[in-house]
């Protein structure tokens, strides 16, 4: 789906204030997955704009304090996930946010990251049930951060990437895909690279990465931090086509 | 030196005698006895006439000359000396001498000031001061000069200026510092006339050994007035000189004639008023180009034979700048109007012809007539350069005016010409590509370093790209903005090594973006960005014209700029002085230092000039390219070393003099060039190869300081330098000597080098010049590189953009915007997207050798090259080959070896490096297999690659000698690489194979080992995982809440989800492991909840809760899905997890039934075992539970330990019907 700039620049502002449950959502009904899609991006920017304000201690010790008030007063009910929909922060996040502090208060040593990780996966590996239950729940009701939205998303990457190779087997243009590559030593690799460019809408295109986002300009930028200025960086590969589902016009 | 001029001009001696007087000490027999003896005489003085000729011709033009495009500093251009001038600001940081007028000096004081600066010491006080250079030279002089000298001196004031004191015997034969005084008409208002004297200064012998820095003396101040070299040709030859000569007395007579005279002559200023201050262009408007008359010009005779002389230096080189006397010829030829607005012009008797004492250039008619008699002389110069310079040479109507035949002969050269020279773009910045084989981790000595090193590789693209993004934009700083993460990230070169690594990528990547795509080919379209590329072809050359001048800068540095660094250049620079690490530099150094070794004695394919049939054309196109990049990338790295070698000792501060200066040189000549230029000059001169090494040589040595040409060591180069210089005489052509463009192209560089500020003035002509002298004797083959025409004008205008400012010139002259200071030449940036593939090695000895190299010697140069690029390709493609045949079976058969080895030593199989070394042991003998593999391959496919790239008409016996000489080569290269390599590649894939084998061995080998594909059948129409982890998740989310009073799902819609589950699963097409995972890990998760009866259901309130038959129906549908479908392993025993089983105690009643019969039917269909799940119910007995659940929870474990191992089909099926013993648990 291809919107104008200004088309997402309006979606965006609407969805300023919507916290990332599946409550929320349902309320966007239309197009679904693009508007998810466009959500989850904007929602990202503004998590990683107050990241660091939910980080300092005296944040984490508040919101754990709220957190053990709560499930004192009532355990069934899912303090966790409102005190993150409260302060306006992803309820995985929140959730690993408290884990960690109860580790600490727990185990005296500072959990390791694997840890923490295989907990969120897990929650049923977490000592305390109570916090068991508020974690899964975080979890379960996140749909842009946890290791189920992350599960996701990786299952998209590779659909597409699925898709785009059996396109490329239809069209009958010969690639090396990202194992063949590797094996050659290069050790940043876009998706597929086509040993013979081919030309598209007057674009040369010499490899080809599938994104299943949307293409926002901030992601289009993240992304060309991150990753494709590193092909261009460390690879033979200089013109590119990235696909996306969903892109600015 | 006027006294010369003036025999001349009186036809005492003729023009060839003069020149020969200059150029070689000796006097030819050939000379008439009258002539030699007027020569002789003077002989002590020859070094100074060139000097002299080149101020005495800027000093007459100046009045012409005062709005054109300023003449260089260095050279006598008296043009250049006006303040204020359009090029004043811009020349401002060009260097000590041409910094002549900084702009912030007022007009007035800004004329003088400098002036002392470039002599290097100021004397003589008060307004008389000092010129220039000359002063110097005179100073030091005088203070030889025998108390006869200083007394005339003495005694020789002027009657109306301040005498000079007695230290400072000024130069009278010098125009600038003595103009006629009389002349110099009131300025205007405002403006400070600049003090002169008349002070004559005889000239003794003694001058001989001063330095005649004449030359460069500055030009006049701008109020010249119509200067009448009158003084000239009075100067006093001093003592010892021979009679004829007048005496001081008659020459201040002479003086004092003139000056009363001159009121009368130039009541007028002679000052440009307007050009003081004014912008330049409004200039342009009003002034009015004088038409220039061959029927007008005055003293015909006279003209003609400076003319001559002047032709004559050029021709031999007695000039230091071969293009930029051109220059000035051109400006006298585009002059616009006198600047003397007299109101009669003298007609000038013809009498008057006999001496110097009237003005040469009295008119525009004179000045283009000189011109146009000096631009004859040079037609094949002329003839060489760019076609866009020929067509406006051409097109000249003053040249068609004067000189009919030579404007036929440009023309005819200009439709001739081929030599059009594309000012290409820099190309955009390409990145190194990462290269495997130096970057990988092999070559660093830690993970770390490996790592630190991909990082600094990012933030160097990222500055560079910041760069390439900010470096136009008014205000933005190198340093500012870079500067800090440039320090950082050499700070994070800790490592000895990983500044080398770095120091590869700098330098590959400076190679890569300083060199355009246009190269030497001489393509003017060269290889369009993009954008462009959509047009046509015929749309692009417009675009890419129009381009050009769009993009062409303001200003340029004139015919003589300093040495900068132009576009991408000035990122590297900035880059390496914001770096400012000694480490970087020192690495720098060593590793330009070694790139341009290697690039110098590169071999390049040498010109057989028998070889004269069709093809050679189209074959040199391949070479001059060739050649072009090596030099042009000899030239780039060159000035880069050049410019970190010399940093440290580079500073604002003049040079310095007397002891300081002795103690620096003392120390400096101890410290060894970074790179033995010296050797590497003498040694390319010695092989022919000066074409080669000069160019490169010239830029290493323009970043000079001011101390280097001082050292012996650096003063034997500059000599070399000199000897060549002079040794390049254009119109001498021979066989086995230099091509012409070669020579043009050292001439135009080394002109340049002379000019640069960091070069003595003096070094130019003071070196005693025996050119005949210089031979230096070759141990080269007959034609070195020089004699081959490697230079075409697309690489001359490349090395030399300073060539352009005539082509610059003339345009002004056709725009008519001649007050503009910009033009639309710009500088080009050589580049060229050819590798330097390495020369393919030669078998040096034996006779089978030779005979080859007899045979290509007889054969046209390209078969050389087709047999030498063929056993290229063809010995590394046997290499691949091998790799991809011969090695790979070996890793094949090393597979198959090692899972033996698994299987009979169990799943542990030993030590990896055992195995290892195990394999190869019996692997790497079956190595030698490859050479007679390779040598095979190489006799299989030479000769069809020879065939097919040579000419049908090759004749049969040379055909096979190439394919057999292919095949050699091939092989020889082939095997070379084998038998050195074979055994470690072996090693290194089977290795490979190895840790691939264990790693596949290791963690789930059960499911690797039976992973499926989907059915045959299978079209891939399955719902995507994502789909279906997002569904389930939503699922989940509802269940565990919080959700609206109205959200549920229905039981249909489980079905469904379920069914789409085993759908995905059967179809694996889409299906990853991880989602695979999640996937199952969902199952269990929904399959707990159902257990728990905790799925809200949508529908009618009753019916809020799963029917007990439909949340069996699921379970089974789960129990099959996990049976059947699941290829990963799924965590069943999640199931039994405190926190599942917990679930069960929120709801109220409880209800165990569902979970008795999920375990019941685990335990049925082997998914899990009995034990396992007694195992899991006994842990869960450890958690804290409410009381009742506990009791409940031990039930139901003693239950189903109750029961039978085997379970019953009728039992079950009968379960489902009737309400089981769980049922009645829960309810009792």
């Amino acid at each position: 789906m291809i919107l104008t700039k200004a088309q997402y620049k309006e979606i965006a502002q609407c969805l300023v204030s919507v916290p990332p449950t599946r409550q929320s959502l349902r309320k966007l009904n239309q197009s679904r997955a693009t508007l998810l899609s466009i959500f989850s991006q904007e929602y990202q920017k503004h998590i990683k704009r107050t990241h660091a304000k939910h980080h300092t201690s005296e944040a984490i010790e508040s919101y754990y304090q709220r957190y053990l008030n709560g499930v004192v007063k009532n355990g069934a009910a899912p303090v966790l996930l409102d005190l993150a929909n409260e302060v306006d922060y992803a309820p995985s996040l929140m959730a690993r946010l408290i884990l960690e502090r109860f580790l600490q208060e727990h185990e005296e040593t500072a959990p390791s990251k694997s840890v923490i990780n295989s907990m969120l996966r897990d929650p049923s590996q977490i000592p305390d049930g109570v916090l068991a239950n508020q974690v899964y729940q975080c979890i379960v009701n996140d749909c842009c951060y946890g290791p189920l939205v992350d599960c996701i998303k990786h299952a998209i990457g590779h659909e597409h990437e699925v898709l785009l190779r059996d396109l490329l087997l239809e069209k009958n243009l010969p690639f090396l895909g990202e194992d063949q590559l590797r094996a050659k030593g290069c050790d940043k690799t876009p998706d597929f690279i086509l040993q013979v460019p081919v030309a598209v809408e007057g674009h040369i295109i010499h490899w080809i990465e599938s994104k299943a986002s949307f293409g926002d300009e901030c992601s289009h930028h993240a992304y060309l931090h991150d990753q494709f200025w590193s092909y261009w960086n460390r690879t033979c590969f200089p013109t590119n086509i990235v696909t996306l589902c969903h892109s600015i016009a | 030196m006027a006294a010369v001029l003036e025999s001349l001009l009186r036809e005492e001696v003729s023009v060839a005698a003069v020149v020969r007087w200059i150029a070689r000490s000796t006097r030819g027999s050939e000379d008439n006895p009258g002539e030699a003896a007027a020569l002789s005489s003077l002989r002590p003085l020859r070094k100074e006439f060139v000097p002299f000729l080149l101020n005495f011709l800027r000093e007459q033009s100046s009045r012409v000359l005062p709005q054109g495009p300023p003449t260089p500093a260095k050279a006598p251009g008296a043009s250049a000396a006006l303040p204020g001038r359009p090029g004043g600001p811009s020349r401002g940081s060009r260097g000590a001498r041409s910094q002549l007028f900084p702009p912030t000096e007022a007009p007035s004081t800004a004329a003088e000031a400098p002036l002392a600066r470039r002599g290097g010491r100021r004397r003589g006080p008060g307004p008389a001061r000092e010129r220039g250079g000359r002063g110097l030279e005179e100073g030091v002089s005088g203070e030889n000069l025998p108390g006869a000298g200083g007394r005339r001196l003495r005694g020789s004031g002027s009657p109306s200026r301040p005498s000079l004191t007695l230290s400072d015997p000024p130069n009278l034969s010098n125009l600038e510092e003595f103009p006629p005084v009389g002349s110099v008409p009131p300025g205007p208002a405002g403006r400070t006339k600049p003090s002169r004297r008349i002070n004559p200064t005889p000239v003794s012998e003694e001058r001989s050994l001063s330095k005649p820095k004449t030359c460069f003396t500055s030009p006049p101040i701008s109020c010249v007035p119509s200067s009448q070299p009158s003084a000239l040709d009075t100067s006093p030859w001093g003592l010892g000189l021979p009679p004829g000569c007048r005496s001081l007395q008659e020459e201040r007579e002479m003086l004092r004639k003139e000056r009363s005279k001159q009121p009368q002559q130039s009541p007028t200023p002679t000052c440009p008023t307007p050009e003081l201050g004014s912008p330049l262009p409004s200039r342009a408007g009003s002034l009015t180009d004088e038409p220039a008359d061959p029927a007008r010009v005055s003293s015909r005779q006279r003209l003609e034979l400076v003319a001559l002389v002047y032709s004559s230096c050029i021709a031999e080189n007695l000039v230091p700048n071969l293009f930029l006397e051109l220059f000035f010829v051109f400006q006298l030829l585009t002059a616009r109007r006198m600047v003397t607005a007299k109101d009669s012009d003298p007609e000038l008797s013809p009498g008057v012809l006999d001496s110097l004492e009237s003005p040469l250039f009295q008119s525009i008619h004179d000045c283009v007539f000189f011109a146009v008699q000096v631009l004859e002389c040079h037609f094949q110069v002329l003839s060489n350069l760019d076609k866009g310079t020929l067509k406006l040479l051409a097109e000249n109507e003053r040249l068609l005016c004067f000189s009919p035949a030579l404007q036929g002969r440009l023309r005819a050269a200009y439709e001739g010409s081929v030599a059009k020279v594309s000012l290409a773009m820099p190309p955009s910045a390409q990145a190194v590509s990462f290269q495997p084989e130096t970057d990988n981790r092999a070559n660093f000595s830690s993970d770390r370093a490996f790592h630190t090193f991909k990082k600094q590789r990012d933030v160097f693209y990222e500055v560079l790209r910041e760069w390439e993004d900010h470096h136009e934009e008014p205000g933005w700083d190198f340093e500012k903005g870079l500067g800090s993460r440039i320090r950082a990230m050499m700070g994070q070169l800790s490592a000895a090594c990983s500044h080398s690594h770095f120091v590869r990528l700098f330098q590959k990547q400076l190679l890569q973006m300083c060199q355009s795509p246009g190269g030497a080919g001489g393509t003017v379209l060269g290889e369009a960005p993009d954008v462009l590329s959509m047009l046509g072809a015929d749309k692009l050359g417009r675009l890419w014209r129009l381009q050009e001048r769009l993009m062409a800068p303001q200003s340029s540095g004139g015919p003589c700029p300093p040495p900068t660094f132009p576009g991408c250049q000035g990122f590297f620079r900035d880059f390496i002085l914001s770096a400012s690490s000694f480490q970087f530099n020192q690495h720098l150094m060593d590793s330009l230092s070694l790139k341009i070794r290697e690039l110098n004695g590169l071999a390049l394919p040498q010109h057989e000039p028998n070889d004269e049939d069709g093809e050679s054309d189209v074959d040199w196109q391949g070479e001059r390219r060739q050649f072009a990049v090596v030099l042009l990338s000899l030239r780039l790295l060159a000035k880069f070393l050049g410019f970190v070698a010399f940093l440290p000792y580079r500073g604002p501060e003049p040079p310095p003099t007397g002891e300081l200066q002795d103690s620096i040189l003392a120390l400096r000549s101890q410290v060894p060039p970074v790179l033995d230029v010296r050797t590497l000059l003498q040694r390319g001169l010695q092989a022919r190869r000066a074409v080669l090494t000069v160019p490169w040589l010239v830029e290493f040595l323009s970043f000079a300081d001011h101390v280097v040409p001082l050292l012996d060591y650096y003063r034997d180069i500059f000599i070399l330098l000199l000897r060549l210089h002079r040794s390049l005489v254009l119109s001498q052509e021979s066989e086995g000597k230099m091509c012409f463009l070669n020579k043009l192209l050292l001439l135009a560089v080394l002109g340049w080098l002379f000019q640069i500020p960091t070069v003595p003035e003096d070094l130019f002509f003071l070196e005693e010049g025996p050119s005949d002298a210089f031979e230096v004797d070759t141990i080269a083959p007959e034609h070195g590189l020089d004699a081959a025409p490697v230079v075409d004008q697309q690489l001359l205008y490349t090395c030399c953009p300073y060539i352009g400012e005539l082509r610059k010139l003339l345009a002004l002259w056709v725009s008519g915007s001649s007050g503009r200071s910009g033009g639309f030449m710009r500088k080009i940036t050589p580049t060229t997207t050819t590798g330097l593939g390495a020369q393919p090695s030669r078998t040096s000895q034996g006779l089978q050798a030779r005979l080859a190299h007899a045979f290509f010697h007889n054969q046209p140069p390209s078969l050389r090259r087709t047999v030498e690029f063929v056993a290229e390709r063809i010995g590394s493609n046997c290499v691949k080959h091998i790799k991809a045949t011969l090695v790979a079976d070996l890793v094949r058969q090393a597979e198959s070896l090692l899972q033996e080895q698994l299987v009979t030593q169990g799943e542990e199989g030993g030590d990896p490096a055992q195995l290892l070394e195990i394999l190869c042991s019996q692997l790497c003998p079956h190595g030698a297999q490859a050479l007679a593999l390779g040598r095979e391959f190489c006799h299989r496919k030479s000769p069809g690659a020879v065939r097919a790239l040579l000419p049908e008409e090759t004749p049969a016996a040379v055909l096979s000698s190439a394919e057999n000489i292919a095949v050699g080569l091939a092989t020889e290269k082939a095997c070379a690489w084998l038998s050195a390599n074979i055994t470690a590649l072996i090693r290194r894939e089977v290795k490979a194979a190895v840790s691939r084998t264990l790693r596949a061995q290791g963690p789930e080998p059960a499911a690797r080992g039976e992973r499926r594909g989907c059915s045959r059948a299978c079209e891939h129409h399955a719902p995507l995982p994502s789909h279906l982890i997002s569904e389930i998740k939503d699922v989940l989310s509802l269940a565990v809440g919080p959700r609206d009073p109205d959200e549920g799902v229905s039981p249909e819609h489980l079905e469904q989800l379920l069914g789409q589950l085993g759908q995905t699963l059967r179809c694996r097409q889409f299906l990853c492991p991880p989602a695979e995972q999640h996937l199952a890990k969902c199952s269990v998760d929904l399959a707990s909840l159902l257990v728990a009866d905790q799925i809200p259901i949508l529908g009618p309130p009753a019916q809020y809760r799963l029917e007990r038959g439909q949340a069996r129906r699921l379970l089974h549908m789960l129990l099959s899905l996990w049976k059947e479908d699941f290829q990963g392993p799924v965590p069943l025993q999640l199931l039994l997890s405190p926190r599942n089983v917990g679930l069960l105690a929120d709801t109220r009643p409880r209800e165990w039934d569902l979970l008795l019969f999920l375990l019941r039917e685990l335990v049925e269909k082997g998914l899990m075992g009995r034990m396992e799940i007694e195992a899991c119910l006994g842990s869960l007995h450890q958690a804290q539970w409410p009381g009742d659940f506990a009791e409940e929870l031990a039930t139901l474990s003693n239950l189903f330990l109750a029961e039978p191992h085997l379970p019953e089909p009728q039992l079950r099926a009968c379960e489902l019907v009737q309400p089981n013993r769980g049922t009645v648990l829960a309810q009792s």
